[in-house]
């Protein structure tokens, strides 16, 4: 606004917000090293460590499940590592697994079927409604170790166990002359897209549709398999066999993890199902409509008008549910999977007593990846937002 | 002359064989899912019952009653722990106290929620200012009650007072943050985005550990905390971070022609909000905040991890007793405490729709 | 002195909306009890003029005095200018949580702490005015367009205003509803209460106005009485206008 004189300048309504910002500002600081300083004094007076030393000092502890080598010399550095892995590893796994279940209840919902339509619609107001920590008890503690002792498993074509210490499957090993193979998969895999992306090119400019899905598994299997059977097949499973009072050999998968996965999967897949069906029902009517007049078929309208509008409204609550599923993981610690948590924040801080930095680490390592898929989402919203006047 | 309307010709109405066609086999492939669908309830609803219902004990004090189920329920765990269930270990003789307390939250929810009962205004204003004071006298103590200390707080009663408490908390503080996010001063927009995206980007389980091992640090020495509040103000500040966003949405939904007509009348800032833009945005965040408590109410549970005896550490602990060691009572103490759940959070998310519908029809002009 | 004050002093103002230069130079003055009706084309900045009178659209360049009191950054300043006028906005803008009545009395009892009681009389007062005594205890959305609108009307009157501004009240109102709305105008005109309206209705401006304000591209392209102004206009640009607009 037009700067008039005979004001005083503190008396403008610039100086006053000014002012009052200041002074929050000056207040949450002050409040900030009040307690800081309090924590200092606190810890020197209880003689707990500072710093982020620690995290060179062996750790010393088990832990059952670990993606990179550890063992009793390994650091709480390697430790932290070891944590973010697995708690990635749940996750990921869990967002795959729970998109699937997710999105087949939630179009089951929308069925012709009634009891099909019902049963999706119990399942999700039963899950949605009974807290996740006791679901991931039911699973571990109801169902996976109620499971019979290794030497009564049930097993599936010799090579695959279950029992009460986990799934027992074949355990690959790459042999000399595997990334030759690989190599001729990715290759494969590449050519695959082009020839996608060549044959939507066509279509655009001659009507004619290649037959993409054909070429694409030609492409990228007929290759893979000759290049294996060169070079003698170079890949070999080591099998589970019983020995003892249990299971040698093969690859393991812990009740803790499956448990953990299995509850966290069906937990989200109960929301996804929701934004699902929100996200499809959201398609105004006359949508489905306007393509049957137009003479579109079925598939068609669903693939070419109704899906894409439909992700627009789906993905924002999509994303959101992926994050709370991998903050969710951090629940591992009450069936004692080593996730982040578990690991860290929970052994590691009981042992060397450094709350302050290992719950600040934790916290950071949980917020990044929270931010991240904030401003990934963000960005993608932007993009894809409808134009409008 | 306008034409006389006549009645339709002959409909089909459908009979329950019609019926059955059309929605179960209308096709093959209908047919088939049907027939998976009828697999599925079979193969879990069956044994669900025969588990609860069937084999299950019904009467008994130990485990010598279940032991003889040994495919069943253990019921009586349930019963005869009950007061324990309810009130975790808080003293038998003061438990009227809690009893009250339960007695005047469900009047005056009854009284807000179910419609055509008057005065539900100042009722509202009464549950949210005075009945939380009520309450703290009542279950703490003082006032001429015998103190009862928190450690001995459990059960449901320790799952409500802590999602009471974290939403009555969270609900001004969420209102202040949102307005906070929404303001055009950089100091406190930035502010409020940090501390929002601070607790809605970590775990509550961190949150919780944090408050369990680091408050005591950021203290002045010689003040100690109640191992309860400093829980209960974790939850507060986690919850108000959602809070906030549930306030936001409803904020950005009301034009901004109604602003603009409490600025042209002389209103400041927060006369404004206080009489023309927060009653109409909470009331449109109404569904979404109930949402926020069902939430709330489930994530409770993980205060059992850090060594509460909510109701599921409650449930736990009781079935690590030698009087109830059974291979049921753990199953059976869990069914219990899931029911007890979902019976809450069910009539809750059935009751944020009925609200839902409500606020469509209000806006139907 | 007082006596010849005049209601509206705007003396160079200029706005910039970004590096859009919106209002150029307007110069423009009121007398007490003058009616005065602004037209022009969409994004003409008519609208964003009458909203820089009562502070809700800020300025950069130039001095707007209301009453004798300038718009400045003072704290507390736009407040009081804005009790004096009173906004009628096109799409309404009724708080619909609250009844007519208590629309009407909100500011009254809050900016200018009157009782209830009182503010409660007063209002009725108005809502007699605007012909609609026997709709002060229902809700907007119980009200149609032209109804909405008279409240809207008797709200803004009720602070008892010096100055009424008014931004295309009847553009968002059905066709048989725009009658009583302007009738209502019409009839306040007629009590002595100073106006600036922006509107298309060609018809109150040849009844009401003392002076009709062409705006164009954000400046004044023309003032005249409404009688020189539709027949006898002076710049080519009102020409274009009024033969597109005059059916």
């Amino acid at each position: 606004m037009a700067v008039s004189s005979g004001i005083p300048w503190w008396r403008t309504r610039r100086m006053r917000d000014v002012l009052f910002q200041t002074a929050l500002l000056a207040g949450v600081v002050l409040l900030i090293a009040a307690m800081a300083n309090n924590a200092v004094e606190t810890m020197q007076r209880q003689k707990i460590a500072s710093g982020f030393a620690f995290l060179d000092h062996t750790a010393g502890f088990d832990i059952v499940q670990t993606l990179v080598t550890y063992n009793e010399t390994s650091t709480y550095g390697r430790v932290l590592l070891i944590g973010v892995l697995n708690t990635l590893l749940v996750a990921a796994i869990g967002i795959v697994i729970t998109t699937v279940i997710g999105f087949a209840i939630g179009i089951g919902q929308l069925s012709k079927n009634w009891l099909i339509a019902r049963l999706c619609r119990v399942y999700v107001e039963t899950l949605r409604n009974v807290p996740l920590l006791l679901q991931i008890f039911f699973w571990y503690f109801a169902v996976l170790r109620a499971l019979p002792g290794p030497r009564e498993s049930w097993g599936a074509f010799d090579a695959v166990f279950l029992n009460n210490r986990g799934l027992y499957l074949p355990g690959p090993e790459a042999q000399a002359g595997f990334g030759v193979v690989v190599a001729v998969f990715v290759a494969g895999a590449i050519a695959a897209v082009v020839v996608a992306i060549r044959a939507r090119a066509i279509r655009e400019a001659t009507g004619r549709t290649l037959p993409v899905g054909a070429i694409a598994t030609a492409l990228i299997i007929v290759p893979t398999l000759v290049v294996s059977a060169i070079a003698g097949f170079p890949l070999h499973f080591s099998m589970p066999a019983l020995s003892g009072f249990n299971f040698a050999g093969g690859i393991v998968v812990l009740p803790e993890f499956m448990a953990l996965v299995v509850a966290l999967s069906t937990y989200t897949a109960s929301y996804i199902a929701e934004a699902v069906r929100a996200g499809v029902e959201g398609v105004a009517k006359g949508q489905t409509e306007a393509a049957s007049a137009l003479g579109l078929s079925r598939g068609q309208m669903l693939r070419l008008v109704v899906v894409p509008q439909a992700m627009r409204q789906i993905i924002p609550p999509l994303t959101s549910q992926y994050l709370n599923l991998t903050k969710n993981s951090s629940l591992a610690v009450a069936i004692a999977y080593p996730d982040l948590v578990s690991v860290f924040a929970g052994t590691s801080l009981s042992q060397t007593g450094q709350a302050v930095e290992i719950i600040a680490i934790t916290m950071v390592v949980y917020l990044t990846l929270s931010l991240t898929t904030s401003v990934v989402m963000n960005w993608y919203n932007a993009r894809i937002a409808l134009t409008e006047r | 002359m306008a034409t006389p309307s006549r009645k339709p010709p002959h409909v089909v109405l459908p009979g329950p064989v019609q019926w059955l066609h059309e929605n179960l086999f209308s096709s093959w492939g209908n047919g088939a899912l049907t027939i998976l669908a009828a697999l599925v309830i079979w193969w879990t609803v069956v044994p669900l019952f025969q588990w609860a219902i069937v084999d299950a004990a019904w009467t008994g004090t130990d485990r010598e009653a279940c032991l003889p189920h040994e495919h069943g329920a253990c019921w009586p765990f349930i019963t005869e722990r009950f007061g324990q269930i309810l009130y975790g270990f808080y003293d038998m003789a003061e438990r009227w106290r809690v009893d009250i307390a339960f007695v005047m939250l469900a009047a005056g929810l009854v009284w807000l929620t179910v419609p055509g009962l008057p005065a539900k205004r100042p009722v509202g204003a009464l549950m949210l200012l005075a009945y939380p004071v009520v309450a703290f006298v009542l279950l703490v103590g003082g006032f001429g009650l015998e103190p009862v200390p928190t450690e001995r707080w459990g059960g449901l009663l320790m799952t409500l007072v802590v999602a009471i408490a974290g939403i009555v908390a969270s609900l001004p503080l969420g209102i202040v943050l949102a307005l906070g996010r929404r303001s055009e001063l950089p100091v406190v927009k930035t502010l409020s985005v940090v501390f929002i995206e601070f607790w809605r980007g970590v775990p509550l389980i961190t949150v919780l550990f944090m408050a369990a091992n680091m408050l005591p640090l950021f203290l002045p020495d010689g003040l100690s905390v109640n191992k309860l509040l400093s829980a209960l103000i974790a939850v507060a500040l986690f919850s108000s971070a959602y809070m906030a966003e549930v306030v936001r949405g409803g904020l950005q939904a009301i034009p901004k022609g109604q602003y603009e007509a409490a600025q042209a009348m002389g209103l400041g800032y927060w006369q404004a909000m206080a009489f023309v833009i927060l009653p109409q945005a909470l009331r449109l965040s109404l569904p979404n905040i109930v949402g926020n408590f069902i939430g709330l109410l489930k994530d409770t549970s993980l205060v059992s991890i850090i060594g509460f005896f909510d109701l599921l550490g409650i449930v736990q602990s009781g079935t690590a007793n030698a009087d109830w060691s059974t291979p049921n009572t753990a199953y059976t103490g869990y069914a219990f405490a899931g029911a007890l759940f979902w019976v809450m959070c069910f009539g809750m998310s059935r009751y944020a729709k009925h609200l839902e519908g409500v606020l469509k029809a209000g806006e139907r002009r | 002195m007082s006596g010849a004050q005049n209601a509206v002093d705007i003396i160079g103002l200029n706005k910039w909306f970004k590096a859009f230069h919106v209002l150029k130079d307007i110069n423009l003055s009121v007398a007490r009890g003058e009616r005065l009706v602004i037209c022009g084309p969409s994004g003409s900045g008519k609208s964003t003029l009458i909203r820089c009178i009562n502070g809700l659209e800020p300025h950069q360049e130039g001095k707007i005095v209301v009453e004798g009191a300038a718009l400045t950054e003072e704290v507390g300043q736009v407040e009081a200018v804005r009790a004096n006028v009173g906004m009628v906005f096109q799409q309404f803008n009724l708080f619909p949580h609250l009844t007519a009545l208590e629309n009407c009395t909100l500011a009254p009892m809050w900016v200018k702490k009157m009782p209830k009681a009182a503010a409660e009389k007063l209002a009725m007062q108005y809502l007699d005015r605007v012909h609609i005594p026997d709709q002060a205890n229902k809700y907007p959305g119980q009200l149609s367009g032209g109804q909405q609108q008279r409240v809207a009307i008797a709200r803004a009157l009720t602070m008892e205003p010096r100055i009424m501004l008014f931004d295309e009240p009847t553009s968002a109102l059905d066709p048989e509803m725009i009658k009583e709305v302007l009738e209502t105008m019409v009839e306040l005109a007629e009590t002595g209460m100073t106006m600036l309206c922006v509107t298309h209705e060609m018809g109150f401006a040849r009844t009401v106005a003392n002076r009709v304000v062409f705006m164009d591209h954000g400046e004044i392209v023309e003032i005249a009485p409404p009688q020189e102004f539709f027949s006898n206009p002076k710049s080519e640009r009102t020409k274009e206008f009024l033969s597109q607009i005059i059916r």
